[in-house]
């Protein structure tokens, strides 16, 4: 197999990120102990006290770890390795550790673990590595101390209940501008607005009214043509991302996912269909509605994949011919390992395209994007060590890519743009697509 | 000497059966209650098709993913936790000893069996010994008490094939080795050997986790 191409090798920088620096120029040992116990007293129990008394310290879950495989399996970059420097430590010290500690500790929690859970299947005690870096960035966030770009996402929740700061009018505009714009093609095409009773609340991510309106526009188009009965909220509650529960902030988590269900029930639809999303179908699926003491989704959540399972098995998309370059899949983590989707993702891509060259490991057992579990979103200063970190990505694509492949199907954002920085870092001239492109474009329109 | 040897095969006898079964049940229950106190959403998932789904997998080897891919040391794990289980419980001399204080017996192993399942137990600390010592990754994670507890699970079987064999020093290695096998019972509840008991529980929640909730694989 050929080895991907790497750039010029560029000196790793000190990161600037005030989110940070000035966290921690605000800490004392005596704050950070505080809140350590506090956070290990009064938000953990039994769980966090049995996985550390039983984890044998065997290693045997670092080669799950795609920055372990891509750092030259340096162990500080193993998944116990992680714990041993972070959550192991503040125990051992009863949370008497420094601030420079804490530097380290939100850097591992943040920007070197993607919490894809992989670790979790190759440890023998089933130990939940991603609940444990996930009680490092809660012990971080109540330190004041988050990276910047992450937590100005969250800041953006909690004033607009959406992840990108989209202004009140700017979400009905966005929707009737593409409403517009697709009318040239589809004469009947309508973004139905608060349309109580439909059988769909379509929910979608941030990103998308503010600079991937395309994907609204596709979506609307693939409704269209199936004949959904479907409405979209014109208020809060549209947005179905989460990066509140990557950053520890259980409570604004609990506002947003709130929300959201919220305006399902008010619009008293049967499911919420959500667009090609990894996390934030882990939150409303997985987290979010728990953290609400709900055992399960209050409103079924369907993800896209299954959607266009459904419509596709039903025979309501008619499709012109097939896609015709050769595709290879990633399963990503949250609604793959997190979802159980991975058959279904393999039915819409066969019913959709020509050829699939699947790529190894593959479904339940796939590497990680590395920019999903609040990574990408830790923003610009941390992208260098994000791509270096996910060497072994770039050469399972670049094994896919010898056996023929030329598009990655990759049905989550945060995945879609890991990926595309992989590619192009490690130069491996591959297109990526989500399944909503690919349907819209071999689907049958009307003359 | 021989007064050495009844007070450890006698009074320091029952007090490590006693820690021993009392601390591990303490341990599981104050788990248990535990988690019915902060964390009772746990019982909400729990479900006994997949907990034994993701315990069988793991019990099996090469069931799993990970087995698969590290086919030594899944036949060397194997092999001891089997050994350590199986040639104590079954060795005539123990069965013998039950049977002289309580009057009751159960099927035994040969000698020679006994004394190959001893050799492999031995071996197999050796080879984690060196994992430990040579791997970067276990030996980034490598505390002084985890080479501790590799002696502790050790030490009966060594002393044990030594004394087996009267070499030289019986009744000091029968001493030795008695108290060995008392230090690791008492440990199993108190240290990370607590993996014994918390095993079980920690996979079936996982287990349970990914069947009831993400519909895949943990194994």
């Amino acid at each position: 197999m050929a080895e991907p191409a790497t750039k010029n090798p560029v000196e790793e920088q000190k990161v600037v990120d005030e989110g940070i620096d000035v966290g921690i120029s605000r800490l004392t040992e005596d704050k950070i102990e505080k809140v350590i116990n506090q956070v290990l007293k009064g938000e953990t129990g039994a769980r966090l006290k049995t996985y550390v008394s039983t984890c044998i310290h065997c290693g045997l879950c670092s080669e799950a770890c795609h920055y372990y495989m891509s750092n030259d399996k340096d162990p500080k970059w193993s998944p116990v390795g992680k714990i041993k420097q972070t959550i192991w430590e503040m125990i051992r010290k009863k949370g008497r550790v420094s601030p420079e500690f804490i530097r380290r500790a939100v850097e591992i929690a943040h920007t070197e673990c993607n919490q894809c859970r992989r670790c979790m299947q190759f440890c023998p005690f089933g130990i939940d590595i991603a609940y444990l870096i996930g009680m490092v960035r809660r012990i971080c966030h109540k330190l004041g101390v988050t990276p910047r770009y992450i937590q100005d996402t969250v800041h953006s929740h909690s004033v607009t209940m959406n992840q990108m700061w989209v202004k009140g009018d700017e979400w009905p505009d966005t929707l009737q501008w593409q409403e517009e714009e697709a009318r040239g093609e589809f004469p009947k095409l309508r973004i139905p607005l608060e349309k109580e009773g439909a059988d769909i609340m379509y929910s979608v991510i941030a990103p998308e009214p503010k600079f991937q309106a395309q994907l609204i526009y596709q979506a609307a188009a693939i409704m269209e043509v199936a004949g959904v009965n479907w409405t979209m909220p014109a208020d809060k509650g549209w947005d179905n991302s989460d990066m509140a529960m990557f950053t520890g902030d259980n409570e604004i988590m609990g506002r947003i996912k709130r929300t959201h269900f919220e305006t399902a029930s008010r619009l008293r639809v049967k499911r919420i269909v959500m667009g090609e999303c990894g996390h934030a179908f882990r939150s409303v699926y997985d987290t979010g509605n728990r953290w609400l003491g709900w055992s399960q989704p209050p409103i079924p959540i369907v993800h896209a994949i299954d959607f266009y399972y459904e419509l596709l098995k039903g025979n309501r998309i008619p499709i012109k011919e097939k896609f015709k370059e050769p595709v290879t899949l990633h399963d990503p983590c949250n609604v793959v390992r997190g979802g159980g989707l991975g058959e279904k993702l393999r039915y819409v891509a066969h019913a959709l395209c020509e050829t699939v060259i699947e790529m190894y490991p593959n479904r339940e057992y796939n590497y990680c994007c590395c920019a999903g579990g609040g990574v990408i979103n830790c923003g610009p200063p941390y992208k260098l060590k994000r791509v270096k970190g996910n060497r072994v990505k770039a050469e399972q694509l670049m094994d896919a890519r010898t056996r023929g492949a030329k598009v990655i199907i990759a049905p989550c954002h945060n995945c879609h743009s890991g990926l595309k920085d992989i590619k192009d870092y490690y130069d491996l001239h591959m297109d990526i697509k989500f399944f909503g492109d690919i349907i819209y474009k071999i689907m049958e329109k009307p003359e | 000497m021989n007064d050495i040897y009844q007070f450890v095969s006698g009074p320091l006898a029952w007090v490590a059966f006693i820690l021993f079964i009392g601390g591990s049940l303490y341990r599981v229950i104050a788990m248990i209650a535990e988690v019915k106190k902060k964390e009772p959403f746990i019982f909400t998932y729990m479900s006994l098709k997949y907990s034994l789904r993701s315990i069988l997998h793991w019990i099996t080897p090469f069931a799993t993913y990970n087995w698969r891919r590290k086919p030594v040391l899944t036949v060397v794990t194997f092999a001891f936790h089997i050994c350590l289980f199986v040639s104590p419980i079954f060795l005539l001399a123990h069965v013998t000893l039950w049977d002289e204080s309580w009057n009751i017996r159960w099927w035994t192993l040969p000698d020679g069996s006994a004394d190959i399942m001893t050799l492999i137990v031995m071996a197999s600390c050796v080879f984690f010994l060196v994992r430990r010592l040579t791997q970067r990754e276990v030996q980034f994670v490598t505390f002084v008490s985890d080479y501790i507890i590799l002696g502790i699970v050790a030490a009966p079987f060594i002393t044990g094939f030594l004394a087996y064999h009267q070499w030289f020093g019986y009744p000091i290695l029968m001493i030795l080795h008695v108290l060995a096998g008392e230090v690791m019972l008492v440990a199993i509840p108190f240290t990370r050997l607590s993996h014994m008991l918390f095993s079980p529980f920690t996979r079936a929640y996982m287990g349970s986790e990914f069947g009831v909730i993400r519909k895949s694989k943990d194994y």
